[in-house]
Order: structure tokens, then C-alpha cells, then sequence
């Protein structure tokens, strides 16, 4: 039944890095990843009440949860070129009036594409970042030849410790309490997966020189690869640093850092494209499936049902904390949720308007514990 | 003073200008066509240096065609920072050339004397500097083939670039800098290449100048619109000045980051480009003074006068750097709060410190009038305020983005040698440039320096030879006769 083996360790004088994604596990008091005590819960105002300090027990910034934001949702765009929107009227081109005006709905797609994720369901197993990887034909960029060629360091995870890995969705880990070096009762982990916020009001849109990335009119923040040249300053601009930059040609397969030799081709999607050397890239809300949706009910001359599908990260998490869908239909779930008591943007205070509603985690400290921070 | 001579009677120095005998050791026109332009003829030293400059260049060239090759991973960018050396180098560049439109154009307009001697090698300098400053943001691009993206040009596919990001006013700021700066600098030269053109031998050199001459004749007639036009050019290369850099701010006023999200910008980058300008003109004109023998021409009142302007703006400098941290500090916003306490004490607290003690405190030595006019000194000191001035922009690009508002994505940078050979190759195309100007063209404006020379009096014989015998001059008697 049981067998053993004489084992025994030598050092080889060879050394590997350990690469790790994570530059700060704290927040910094920033409220990324909120929590509220269960006790709270049936306390704060909701978003129909336009907070109004209902109850008395209104949070602070920053992640106020008052849902006063949540017409941002729909931010409001330009007339689209795919006649979804309908051609201006006169009166429209006439009166519009301020450029993020977040309550001026006129000019809109009937689509806001937005997801909510749930920081009570994560359990923080990554099979998003997974799903995101397989559906979206991610570059894996570890491996040892994935560097430049000269003077390189030929290490496995040379890419990832510069902090050049390529995930849409990664999952955050934050450490609360323990500030004292004692796992208290205040000691809490709390993940959080961040994905492109797709802002109604994005800050990376307006820094690109050549509308390499702009707004669709169903809320998506869209990445053009043909059109992009490089300037990474839309990385810059991101609140949420959430761009991922082709720093060699991983989707290149005559490069030496090409990301899918045989047979990691064999599986990319095929309603995907990759990207080449020198663009940026990032999470898209699954386009393809939104179109691949959208069409195949235009085939069938029917409109969109709720909930018909769901983006890959959504698909694949094993706890449904993600929920995708159209914001601006109040059938689908995703619209429901959004207006849940424990929803919040991150940095809301950036007037980004986030398309990503993140619901706080519910914390249950024992009877006569220190309640943990509130966020 | 040690360089300041005992005043003759009369209170006159003879080896000190005054504001009415600004040269004292230039007597005669002829003096100043021998001196400057016989600086002209190449030499030994002069090869070697601009064998250096291409050496520097080509080392540069060849790390960007292996960075074009490999992709922008060559280089040492480490996300978050997704803006490095070549920023910096690029702002570092559009800088230096400030200093040379200011002392060429703003002090043309001002009448300020000491710019007489000092703004043709100004002038160049600017001029090569944005044409350096100007291939960083192609260099930086992850596909720089596409680099025409950010032009307006009609295509099929009525495509545009974007009038709201700040690096498409990029485009327009140094575009437009470049062509001012450049035919300022052009129109400048007219006059003295028309000199050059009388004076050469060579018939192949001769026509070539005589073409850049323009059929310059020395007439009064040209004279009045070579002045005029000279002037409206300086009023127009004016504005530019304050507005190219302001330009260049707005690449990270516009944007969100903490550090870089402040209305300070503009006008904290337009002093600080004076500064790290006028710091450049000296690393160039005390070399070149002391190599070309022009100490008489570019006296120790000139150097004294422009090191004071160097005082000035390294204090309005250090203001703004002042302001920043109190804006920051009375802002309430932890994000600026967390990032400025990262910037000074924190991880980046070297390449601070470098910025403060270079920039701040060393050019307070100019206070003393001695060390203004001592030229070992102010070499020296410039520089540290040419190091002092990237890692200003080190400063601003680099912290910024390594501590943004995500803790999660907090990072760090490590350029690696592709960066630090481009760096190299940026002053190694520079210099190349100024060496091949200064052997070409002569670097003072030998026509301004003959205008602040007494015109050479004609002797009263002469006189009465032209105008004949018992011509009375208004004012005289005629008694003499």
C-alpha cells in the first residue's frame, strides 16, 4: 500500500525566480474591495431610495454605495455608424448639451452592456481568469524564450516579474486586518477580479491619438488592434490598469516569442483574432458572443432574450459571482443586480462610470469580535 | 574680483564691457569677419569629436533597429510604467530647445544685450533639439511604421486623428516649433552667409552660398526688411516658447495619474525648459569660447548676465516643485497624498533627491557673483543641472505611474541597455548636428555684433576731401578754416 523513497536535497546552484503578479496585498485604505458586516446589511439605504441617508447609515467615500450613479451606466455616445441609434434629429444636434451629462439619454443604443461581480460569491479559484484565457486566444508570456534576444534574460517568468503578463481578468488578493503581525479577528482576505470597467466615461478614450480605442454605442470600450500604434498611454490613463500591451509578437508565429507554438494552436477560438507585436489589448466583454448573440436573433427575427448568454468568465465561474448582461433592459439579471444594496464602482470618486458593478462581500464576525473595517 | 581689472581713470575697465562698449577687445568690422569666420576651417579636434558624435549616434540607431525588430519588450518597460527613458528624453529635449527661442526671440524683443553674442549657437541649438526631441515619439511607438496615424492626412478611410488627446497637439506643437525655429534661425543667417559668400574661394562652396544668401546685396533697402522681418519672426517665435512645453505638459496634465493630474504643468514646464535650455547653452558656449578663442566676443558680462536668468529659473523651478508638494499635501486626496510621499521618501526618493540637490540647491551657488563668472564652475554646474533636468522628467513620468491609484499593479522600472543606447544616441545625433553647423556656419551673428561696434570713424581730411574745400559742417563755426 505504502511505499517510501530515500529522498535527499543538494543545491544545484542554479536559481528560479518566483514571479509575482502582486505589487501592493493592501488596499491603502482605497475601498477596492469593500465589505460590509452582515449586521449592516438590512441597514443601508437602497439604490431606490437615492440613498438619502436612509436609515442613517449611509457610507462614506470613497465607494459610496448611493446609486445615485447608476444612470452612468448609460453614458452617452456618439450616433453609431451601424444605425442602432437611429440618425441624430435636428432638435438633438441642437440641444445636446454637455459632454457626459451621465442623465441626458438621448443619442443612445438600447444596450449597456455591464456585469456585476459578486465579492460574497468569489472564492477567488481564478477559473475566470482561465475561461478568459482559452476564450480570448490570451498569450501566455512565461516561458524562458519569450524575452529579446540579446543580452536577455533567458529565465522562465522573466516576463511576469516586469509585471508584463496579459490576463483580461486577473484576481485580486487583498489582506485586511493583521496590521499588528497577529492574525486577529479583524483578519480577513478578499479577492476581487478586475476587468476592463468598460467606463461610460473612460479616461483611456480620449488620450488615444488615432481612436484606437472609443465607445460603442452599446457601452463597450472598444479596442482597435489595426488602428492602434502604440503610445500606451491609455495604460497610463487607466484608473484600473487594466490595458495589457503586445510587448513582442506573441501572436506572431514566425516570432521567436510566439505564444502558441503546435500544439497550444490547436486551440486557440477561432472567432477571436491575435493580436500582433507593439498593440494594446484588453478584456472586451466578449464581443464575439454579444454579436454572435445579437445575429443569430436577427437571423431568427427575434429580439434578445434576458439572459440568452453570457460572457466567458461569467460562463465559467463555479459560484456565479459574475453576472453579464444588458444594463439597460430591466429583465435581464445583470440590471437587477446592479441595483442591489451592496453595489459599488471602484473609484467611483473618478467619475469613470464603470460598466463593472462589484456587490461587497458580507462579512459574519463572531459576537463580541472587532467588527472589521467597513471597507 | 579676481576678474575684473583695476578701472583705468574715467572708471573704465579695459578687459570689462559696458553698456557702451560691449566688446572692448573688437575694434573694426574686419576684426569680426576675420575672428568668426575663421573658425569656419575644420580641424583635428573637430573630427574626432564628431567621429564620437556618429559613434554615439550609430550606436543609438542600432538599438532602435533591434528594438523595431524585437518589439518594445527590448526596451525596459515594466507595467504599470508603460512610459519610460524615451519620454523622459523626449520632454528633456523639447526643453533644451527652449532656452535658445527665448534667448534668441523673447530677448530680441526685450533688447537685452548680452543675447548678441550667445543666440546664433542658441538658436542651432534649439533647432537640433526638437529635430532629437522630435523622433522619440516615433521611437516609443509599439508600431512605429504607423507613426503617420497621428498626422491628418486625407485617406479612403476618412480616418482622423483624435483632437482631444494631447499627443496629437504633440504632433502640432513640435511640427510647428520646428518650422519657426528653424526659419528664425534661417532668416538670421542671411546677412552672414552673404559674408561668407563674398569671402569664399571655392566656386562650388560659393554658389551654394550665394544660393542661401538669397542675392543678399548689404542694401539699405534690404536692411529695413531683413530688420522688420527679423523682428515680426521674434514676435512670432514668442508665443511658442511658452506654448510648445505647455504642450508637452498637457501629456500628463490631461491625463488622471496622480502627480501628473495638475494645472501647475504648464507653466512649471515652460520654467523648467529655460532652465534645463540655458543650462545646455552653457555646456555648449564655454567649450566652444575657449576652442574657437571668442572670449571677447562671449565676455564674462554675457556669461554673467545669462547665468543670472539660470539663478532665476532654477528658483521659479524649485517654487513649483514647492507648490506641487503643498498642493498635494493640502489636497485631501490620498491617491497624490500616497504618490508624493512615495516620490520624495520613498522608493524613488534617489532620482528626488538627484532632482532637488541638482536643480535647486547647486544653482544657488550663482548668488555669488564670483561663481557666475567663473567658468570652470558654471561648466560643471551645467552639467549637473543637465542631469538634474532628465531626472526631473524621470521624476514626473516614471513614480507616477509606478504608484497610480491600483495597489495591486504598484510596480517598479528597470531600463535596460536598449534604452540607455538610445539615450546615448540621442546626444550623439545632437552634437552631430551642432559639430557639422558650427563648422559650416558661422556661430555668432557677425552683423548683430557689428551693429553694437562704433561705426569706423572717417578722418576729418577724408571728409573734406568729399565734400570739398570750404564745406562749414552744421554746428561749426567755420572760424578754423
Amino acid at each position: 500500500m505504502w511505499t517510501a523513497t530515500k529522498a535527499s536535497i543538494s543545491k544545484t546552484g542554479d536559481s528560479r525566480i518566483l514571479p509575482s503578479t502582486e505589487g501592493s496585498a493592501r488596499q491603502h485604505g482605497r475601498g477596492i474591495a469593500q465589505a460590509i458586516n452582515a449586521a449592516d446589511l438590512g441597514t443601508i439605504g437602497n439604490g431606490d431610495e437615492q440613498g438619502a441617508g436612509a436609515e442613517g447609515a449611509k457610507e462614506s467615500l470613497p465607494g459610496d454605495a448611493s446609486h445615485a450613479f447608476l444612470p452612468g451606466l448609460r453614458a452617452p455616445v456618439a450616433a453609431d455608424a451601424q444605425g442602432e441609434l437611429g440618425a441624430p434629429t435636428a432638435a438633438d444636434q441642437g440641444i445636446l448639451k454637455g459632454l457626459y451629462d451621465p442623465n441626458d439619454v438621448r443619442g443612445m443604443a438600447k444596450r449597456r452592456w455591464a456585469m456585476t461581480i459578486d465579492l460574497a460569491r468569489c472564492t477567488g479559484c481564478s477559473a475566470c481568469v482561465t475561461a478568459c484565457y482559452s476564450e480570448n486566444n490570451i498569450p501566455t508570456v512565461g516561458a524562458y524564450w519569450q524575452n529579446a534576444t540579446f543580452f536577455a534574460d533567458v529565465r522562465p517568468g522573466f516576463n511576469i516579474e516586469r509585471g508584463r503578463e496579459m490576463n483580461w481578468i486577473r484576481l485580486e488578493r487583498y489582506f485586511e486586518g493583521n496590521l499588528d503581525g497577529k492574525f486577529g479577528d479583524d483578519f480577513e482576505t478578499r479577492f476581487l477580479p478586475m476587468l476592463c470597467q468598460h467606463c461610460g466615461n473612460a479616461p483611456c478614450e480620449p488620450v488615444c491619438p488615432v481612436y484606437a480605442t472609443y465607445h460603442s454605442p452599446d457601452g463597450l470600450n472598444v479596442q482597435v488592434y489595426n488602428r492602434c500604434v502604440g503610445t500606451r498611454y491609455c495604460s497610463n490613463n487607466c484608473p484600473y490598469k487594466v490595458r495589457y500591451f503586445n510587448w513582442f509578437g506573441y501572436g506572431e508565429p514566425d516570432r521567436k516569442q510566439y505564444a502558441f507554438p503546435e500544439p497550444l494552436d490547436w486551440q486557440l477560438n477561432p472567432d477571436v483574432t491575435v493580436r500582433g507585436k507593439g498593440v494594446m489589448e484588453k478584456c472586451s466583454f466578449c464581443v464575439q458572443r454579444i454579436r454572435e448573440a445579437e445575429n443569430r436573433a436577427a437571423a431568427e427575427h427575434r429580439d434578445l432574450q434576458p439572459d440568452e448568454f453570457t460572457s466567458a468568465c461569467a460562463q465559467a465561474c463555479p459560484s456565479r459571482a459574475i453576472t453579464f448582461g444588458d444594463a439597460a433592459d430591466p429583465n435581464w439579471t445583470v440590471a437587477q443586480l446592479a441595483h442591489d444594496r451592496r453595489a459599488y464602482h471602484v473609484f467611483e470618486e473618478l467619475n469613470t462610470y464603470t460598466g463593472v458593478v462589484y456587490l461587497k462581500k458580507v462579512n459574519h464576525p463572531a459576537a463580541g469580535a472587532t467588527a472589521p473595517a467597513a471597507h | 574680483m579676481a576678474t575684473t581689472a583695476t578701472p583705468l581713470p574715467g572708471g573704465q575697465r579695459p578687459n570689462i564691457a559696458t553698456a557702451a562698449v560691449r566688446f572692448p577687445a573688437v575694434t573694426s568690422y574686419e576684426q569680426v569677419d576675420d575672428e568668426i569666420a575663421g573658425t569656419l576651417g575644420p580641424s583635428l579636434g573637430w573630427f574626432a569629436a564628431l567621429g564620437v558624435a556618429i559613434l554615439c549616434m550609430l550606436i543609438g540607431a542600432t538599438a532602435w533597429t533591434y528594438q523595431i525588430h524585437e518589439g518594445l519588450g527590448a526596451a525596459g518597460y515594466q507595467p504599470p510604467v508603460m512610459w519610460g527613458v524615451y519620454i523622459v528624453t523626449f520632454v528633456f529635449w523639447v526643453g533644451i530647445g527652449h532656452a535658445g527661442t527665448l534667448i534668441s526671440a523673447i530677448l530680441y524683443l526685450f533688447r537685452a544685450g548680452f543675447r548678441t553674442s550667445i543666440y546664433r549657437v542658441s538658436e542651432a541649438m534649439t533647432v537640433f533639439a526638437v529635430m532629437t526631441a522630435g523622433l522619440f515619439p516615433i521611437l516609443h511607438l509599439g508600431r512605429p511604421w504607423k507613426f503617420f496615424y497621428l498626422i491628418p492626412y486625407p485617406n479612403w478611410r476618412l480616418l482622423w486623428p483624435n483632437p482631444k488627446s494631447p499627443l496629437v497637439w504633440d504632433v502640432f506643437a513640435i511640427l510647428t516649433y520646428l518650422t519657426i525655429s528653424s526659419t528664425f534661425l534661417y532668416v538670421g543667417l542671411i546677412p552672414d552667409i552673404a559674408i561668407l559668400r563674398d569671402r569664399e574661394k571655392n566656386p562650388m562652396r560659393k554658389s551654394i552660398l550665394a544660393m542661401l544668401a538669397l542675392g543678399w546685396r548689404n542694401s539699405d533697402r534690404e536692411w529695413r526688411h531683413f530688420t522688420r522681418a527679423y523682428l515680426f519672426l521674434a514676435a512670432l517665435a514668442t508665443p511658442l516658447v511658452l506654448s510648445v512645453h505647455s504642450v508637452v505638459s498637457f501629456d500628463f496634465a490631461m491625463a488622471l495619474s496622480p502627480g501628473w493630474h495638475a494645472t501647475i504643468f504648464p507653466p512649471y514646464f515652460v520654467a523648467g525648459a529655460i532652465f534645463s535650455g540655458i543650462g545646455m547653452v552653457f555646456t555648449i558656449i564655454i567649450p566652444l569660447r575657449k576652442f574657437f578663442k571668442l572670449e571677447h566676443y562671449i565676455t564674462l558680462n554675457d556669461i554673467d548676465a545669462a547665468a543670472k536668468l539660470c539663478l532665476f529659473t532654477s528658483c521659479v523651478v524649485g517654487l513649483a516643485y514647492l507648490t506641487e508638494f503643498q498642493v498635494a499635501w493640502m489636497s485631501g486626496n490620498r491617491f497624490e497624498q500616497d504618490y508624493f510621499w512615495n516620490r520624495v521618501f520613498g522608493q524613488w526618493a534617489w532620482a528626488a533627491w538627484i532632482m532637488l540637490i541638482c536643480n535647486c540647491v547647486l544653482p544657488l551657488s550663482l548668488f555669488s557673483q564670483k561663481l557666475r563668472r567663473n567658468t570652470t564652475w558654471l561648466f560643471f554646474l551645467s552639467l549637473t543641472i543637465n542631469v538634474g533636468m532628465w531626472f526631473e522628467r524621470f521624476v514626473i513620468v516614471v513614480p507616477s505611474l509606478s504608484h497610480e491609484f491600483e495597489p495591486w499593479q504598484w510596480g517598479t522600472y528597470r531600463p535596460t541597455f536598449v534604452d540607455y543606447s538610445i539615450l546615448l544616441g540621442s546626444f550623439g545625433w545632437f552634437f552631430m548636428w551642432f559639430l557639422l553647423f558650427i563648422k559650416q556656419l558661422p556661430v555668432m551673428a557677425m552683423s548683430e555684433i557689428k551693429e553694437v561696434l562704433l561705426p569706423r570713424m572717417r578722418h576729418r581730411h577724408e571728409i573734406i576731401d568729399d565734400l570739398g574745400e570750404g564745406y562749414v559742417r552744421p554746428g561749426e563755426t567755420g572760424a578754423v578754416h
